[in-house]
């Protein structure tokens, strides 16, 4: 016998099914008068520092259809790369950029729209700064737990040559699933489950 | 800066990595969902850095009064919703066993027949004119929090023929990285459709399904109002900074 590393196990995740909707966006779902407005809903005011910008962001599974009841989380830094978190050690992020975003699938379209602003760069862990980008965490019926991954910019190409995360994707040809392409104001990025063009998924 | 109602530091040190055998895995074909919407690519592994270390933080002040009664919040005056009264209380800890203090809980559930309100369900059961369906709370100092609310019924969903879903509350948790985002589900001690669920059996190991089983708390029920269960949430815990190879930031 040995000593016990006396360590609790994480509790096991378990899908947000159908109905995620009730919890986290009540309003969205027709659930009102219980919360002034659902949380996450509204990322930037008029005083937030940075270039505005919308992110188009669908989740399609192994057909290629929309999701209609995912739901996605972004979190991302402010247009200096700081975060609005008590563990951002290095400065005082832009206090009116504080949340982080919650968008619940069109139940129609499947299409999860966000306003926000382009974030800064972000240093890794060893100092180089990573290319600007984006959070996302993604939960559905079907995903048994939430899945992490980034979205990065097709107008940041030389950030991007340089990123220590996407520098440590093995097969270049994937790359491409985690850049969002702009359109106007807008960037596009699907987010593919699985099949030939399935997304960079983290486990971090 | 010190949390807030706190003396202590932040903790800014990576996490412990998520343990993949304890969790269900993407894939669970008896759960039919499961089978198009898992990666089927293996994930892509690193160290935490300031984007996963971070996440919104989550004030008391957002709170309303009733915000974790879900006996009453979406009640008509004077009136409450139908059905078994419980109250769920318990800790939010890390792998270390520490509280874990401003963490936002979120919960979801059916009504006491099972129905839950939302345009996409078609049960047959009805739905409780004073039931909404939605809770949430913020976690004191020693990491606990309780609801009030009443006990949801099973209910039956397109999966197999004649699968039942056991009474349940869906829960989601923030703690205060994106790292700890975490989603579950919790379910009532001695409910015999939970061996049977094909969405709990996703889980592989029987303790580990037992840690989302409620325990049956008679000491905390309240006399001739409402039951108790106790329910502990544990999110990833960061590793103790012993020695560091490499430096943070700058």
């Amino acid at each position: 016998m040995t000593q016990s590393l006396d360590r609790l196990k994480e509790s096991p995740s378990q899908t947000a099914g159908p109905y995620v909707h009730i919890g986290l966006t009540p309003n969205f779902c027709g659930i009102g008068g219980v919360y002034p407005a659902d949380l996450g809903a509204s990322m930037v005011n008029d005083k937030t520092k940075g270039e505005r910008i919308g992110l188009e962001i669908r989740v399609l599974d192994g057909t290629g259809t929309p999701l209609r009841d995912a739901l996605i989380e972004i979190w991302q830094a402010d247009a200096n790369g700081l975060y609005n978190s008590p563990a951002e050690l290095r400065g005082a992020a832009d206090p009116d950029f504080p949340r982080w975003g919650r968008c619940p699938s069109d139940m129609e379209t499947g299409l999860c729209t966000f306003q926000t602003i382009k974030p800064g760069r972000v240093p890794f862990r060893d100092g180089r700064l990573m290319a600007p980008h984006v959070s996302l965490w993604i939960v559905a019926r079907g995903i048994n737990i939430g899945l992490h991954t980034r979205l990065y910019f097709s107008d940041e190409a030389k950030a991007n040559a340089e990123d220590p995360i996407l520098a440590r994707i093995e097969h270049p040809v994937r790359v491409p699933t985690l850049i969002a392409e702009r359109k106007g104001d807008s960037y596009i990025f699907d987010v593919h489950l699985q099949g030939e063009k399935e997304t960079v998924f983290f486990d971090s | 800066m010190p949390e807030p109602g706190s003396n202590r530091m932040p903790e800014t040190g990576a996490f412990f990595q998520r343990d993949r055998t304890w969790h269900p895995p993407v894939l669970t074909p008896d759960y039919k969902t499961s089978v198009l919407r898992s990666p089927q690519k293996a994930l892509l592994a690193f160290d935490n850095t300031a984007s996963e270390l971070t996440g919104p933080v989550f004030g008391h002040a957002m709170l309303g009064e009733l915000d974790n009664d879900l006996i009453h919040n979406f009640a008509r005056p004077g009136e409450s919703a139908i059905g078994e009264r419980i109250i769920v209380y318990g800790r939010v800890l890390d792998e270390r066993g520490k509280g874990v203090p401003g963490a936002l809980l979120e919960f979801w559930q059916a009504n006491s027949g099972g129905r839950y309100r939302h345009k996409k369900d078609g049960y047959l059961a009805p739905l409780d004119p004073n039931f909404g369906g939605c809770g949430r709370t913020i976690t004191g100092e020693d990491g606990g929090y309780a609801f009030r609310t009443v006990k949801p019924g099973p209910y039956p969903w397109p999966n197999g023929p004649n699968d039942w879903r056991p009474s349940h509350i869906h829960f989601s948790i923030f703690g205060h990285a994106f790292a700890q985002r975490l989603i579950t589900q919790m379910y009532f001690e001695g409910d015999p459709l939970i061996w049977h669920c094909p969405i709990v059996r996703g889980i592989r190991d029987k303790p580990a399904i037992e840690t989302l089983i409620a325990v049956l708390d008679m000491q905390a029920t309240i006399p001739m109002d409402a039951r108790a269960y106790k329910f502990d949430i544990v999110l990833r815990g960061r590793r103790a900074s012993l020695f560091e190879n490499r430096p943070e930031g700058n």
